[in-house]
């Protein structure tokens, strides 16, 4: 637990610096990965994180330092090249997207390998470290490193910012930007250049195997909560920053455990949460919304039992015992329970004892279900030519889904007739407010 | 050559073949990045397995690590389709995942497992000479030239058993589905192919280098073949190339010769786009 208040309090200058850091990368990364995501490049993050490799032992080779600024450019130079050979290759069909991107992945990443372990076993003592471009290495973040991260950083948001539209254009209808006049070219060109840039300095904190993590996987999990873009970047950011808050942690308490992994574990965490939780989409609200629809189909199915033996009693607000109902159509026992005790609570039945009649709001919500589905059946024969005896199944679904709108329709087309294929009576629509 | 390069060689071969079998297939049915995937996510699987049989050999590791590249390929498209994602953000999520927590199982059990972070991803080829065991009346073998050439086999056999279903549910799913071949057991036998080549192939050259002994002979070939045979046996006449120039460039440079194998994998690939430009008739359309 010191562990954690030191950390939390920031005790040790270092873990500033740590902490700062990792904030600024995935911060970033997050930001720049929306656009990323959203022109479904997911697998394109991936191959540009692993061909910047190349680049950084090269400047390492060149220059014999480890100059944060050298690596930056060195990892930028064979990131775009990569990017460069893969639009090439794929422009006239040589060969496909997905297998471009998987050999100049493996292809970059193993030219890097190999000139990463040349760089190891010649001896040089100064390489030490620079195997930490795999894995990430956020404990050993320097104020050297912060400066760079920090203008990089202003710049790559200060684009986004302020070519927010643009970029949303190319990313949602690449055609139609352009012929409303967007420089699309330009503009994907500088989000690839931003891309690699937000790669290059990520890698630092993840490493390159992993970084396409800290592109794609915020991004997703802010989509699912939100369709306003701005509100998709702001919580990808928050999002990215969480995980990379996190990372610094372990990175702290425990300096042998890859800092990249567990940024990685914690942004999945996020996106498995979001895929649980999120409104709308998430896994929960849309079983929430197909309880509900099977309520409402199994309310609406009561209603129409009542309504029939009433029809065959004469009297609609008759009492009727749910043996009756069962006779009529074989519910489940605690299912009909369910959608009786729904029926009273909405006020559409009444119970006395062990007896039930419909109120008289349930009279009218009963004909106007009953209504739906005669109307609908009589559609079907009339335009579908369908048989009598094959329009039922048809219509038991659709009843539950027809509008207003589409009932008023119907009873126009058809000529408001009173009765249904089976001669029954078609109850009167009811007015709409 | 001494017989140290000999082993390691065809060790890189054999591996190269076993991946060359299911990398056709990948390449034809646009999904390279399932290879990269499957590659990736074995890794948890085979910690655990390392964990639970406590040997480097053994059917457990097999099973275990195959059965992590069926469970993935599960997962991708549950998130596809449940969650309605793309299927390139499902494949990047689900990999990056399983192979972050794969490193993170590595770190805590290091010395346990005969792993290490760096042999994750790039393997140890080298040591292969070193570890000899004696199978029947052959001794001295090393133990990845036995486990490589017995998948081998395994792979040959089901190309050769499956072959018409592969091809069918490859190039005519729509037919093959009219016809009544279930599309969706070809696609899981062959991505249980890809697991078996990458777990194989994991130990002697790591989770990416897999990558490229998957898509990258088969990409090769693509440019010139016009049949699915003839595409199969260049693209394996290319990896073994690919093995055998890759250990020397390796030798010379003083490098990771599994980084070295795959640097000449792009090399052959751009060397064929070269061919391909200067005689038109070799052009596959």
């Amino acid at each position: 637990m010191n562990t954690f208040s030191d950390f939390f309090f920031l005790r040790e200058p270092n873990v500033v610096l740590v902490v700062a850091g990792s904030l600024i990368l995935c911060g970033m990364a997050a930001l720049v990965g929306c656009f990323t995501f959203l022109r479904k490049r997911a697998l394109v993050g991936d191959a540009i994180s692993h061909s910047v490799l190349p680049g950084v032992c090269l400047a390492f080779i060149l220059t014999g330092e480890k100059d944060p600024l050298y690596f930056l450019a060195g990892a930028m130079v064979t990131g775009m090249l990569s990017l460069l050979i893969m639009e090439a290759l794929t422009k006239n069909n040589t060969t496909r997207p997905d297998t471009a991107i998987a050999l100049l992945l493996s292809v970059f990443f193993g030219i890097g390998i190999v000139l990463l372990t040349s760089i190891q076993h010649s001896g040089n003592a100064s390489q030490a470290g620079l195997d930490k471009f795999l894995f990430g290495k956020a404990a050993s973040i320097t104020s050297e490193d912060i400066k760079l991260f920090g203008i990089s950083s202003v710049i790559i948001a200060g684009s986004i910012l302020l070519l927010i539209r643009g970029f949303y254009m190319i990313s949602f209808d690449e055609d139609y930007a352009k012929a409303v006049g967007f420089p699309v070219r330009f503009l994907r060109l500088l989000l690839s250049v931003l891309t690699v840039w937000a790669v290059s300095i990520g890698i630092q904190a993840v490493g390159v195997v992993l970084m396409a993590a800290l592109l794609i996987t915020p991004a997703l999990a802010a989509r699912l909560w939100t369709d306003s873009i701005k509100v998709m970047l702001l919580l990808a950011v928050i999002f990215g920053l969480i995980s990379g808050y996190t990372g610094a942690f372990v990175s702290y308490a425990a300096p042998a455990m890859p800092t990249g992994p567990w940024i990685v574990v914690m942004a999945t965490a996020i996106a498995v949460i979001s895929m649980l939780f999120a409104p709308g989409r998430g896994i929960i609200a849309r079983w929430e919304v197909q309880r509900n629809n099977r309520n409402k189909t199994l309310r609406e199915n009561i209603l129409k039992l009542f309504y029939r033996i009433g029809e065959k009693t004469g009297e609609h607000g008759a009492s009727v015992l749910e043996e009756d109902l069962v006779n009529y159509r074989a519910f489940h026992a605690d299912e009909l329970q369910s959608g009786l005790k729904q029926l009273e609570k909405s006020g559409l039945i009444k119970r006395v004892l062990s007896t039930y009649s419909l109120t008289k709001a349930g009279v009218f919500e009963a004909e106007r279900i009953v209504r739906l589905h005669r109307l609908w059946e009589l559609y079907l024969q009339k335009y579908l030519h369908l048989d009598p005896d094959h329009v039922h199944d048809d219509a038991e679904a659709i009843e539950h889904v027809i509008t207003p709108e589409i009932e008023a329709q119907l009873s126009k087309i058809l000529g408001n007739p009173k009765t249904d294929p089976h001669n029954t009576v078609i109850p009167k629509g009811h007015d709409i407010k | 050559m001494t017989l140290n390069d000999t082993w390691i060689i065809l060790t890189a071969s054999l591996v190269a073949l076993c991946c060359v079998i299911p990398g056709c297939f990948l390449v034809l049915r646009k999904m390279g990045m399932f290879g990269d995937a499957i590659s990736h996510a074995v890794l948890p699987g085979l910690v655990i397995a390392y964990l639970i049989s406590g040997s480097r050999s053994g059917s457990i590791l097999l099973i275990g690590a195959a059965a992590t590249g069926l469970v993935v390929t599960f997962l991708i498209e549950t998130i596809q389709k449940k969650m309605r994602i793309q299927s390139d953000a499902a494949i990047g999520i689900t990999y990056t995942f399983l192979f972050a927590v794969g490193v993170i199982l590595v770190s805590l059990f290091t010395g346990q497992t005969d792993l290490d972070q760096e042999c994750v991803l790039y393997g140890d080829i080298t040591l292969v000479p070193f570890d000899l065991i004696t199978v029947g009346g052959l001794t001295d073998i090393p133990r990845q030239v036995w486990i490589a050439s017995v998948l081998l086999i395994l792979l040959l056999g089901m190309l050769f058993s499956g072959y018409r279903g592969l091809y069918i549910t490859t190039f005519d799913p729509g037919y093959a589905t009219a016809v009544g071949i279930s599309v969706a057991f070809w696609h899981y036998l062959l991505m249980g192919m890809v697991s078996l080549a990458t777990v194989v192939s994991f130990e002697s050259v790591g989770a990416i280098m897999v990558i490229a002994l998957l898509v990258g002979p088969a990409a090769t070939a693509a440019l010139f073949a016009k049949r699915l045979p003839v595409m199969l046996i260049l693209a394996s006449i290319f990896g073994i190339i690919a093995c055998f120039s890759g250990y020397w460039v390796a030798v010379w440079l003083n490098a990771s010769i599994a980084g070295a194998i795959a640097l000449m994998i792009g090399v052959i690939f751009g060397f064929s786009l070269g061919i391909r430009a200067l005689i038109p008739s070799l052009n596959r359309r």
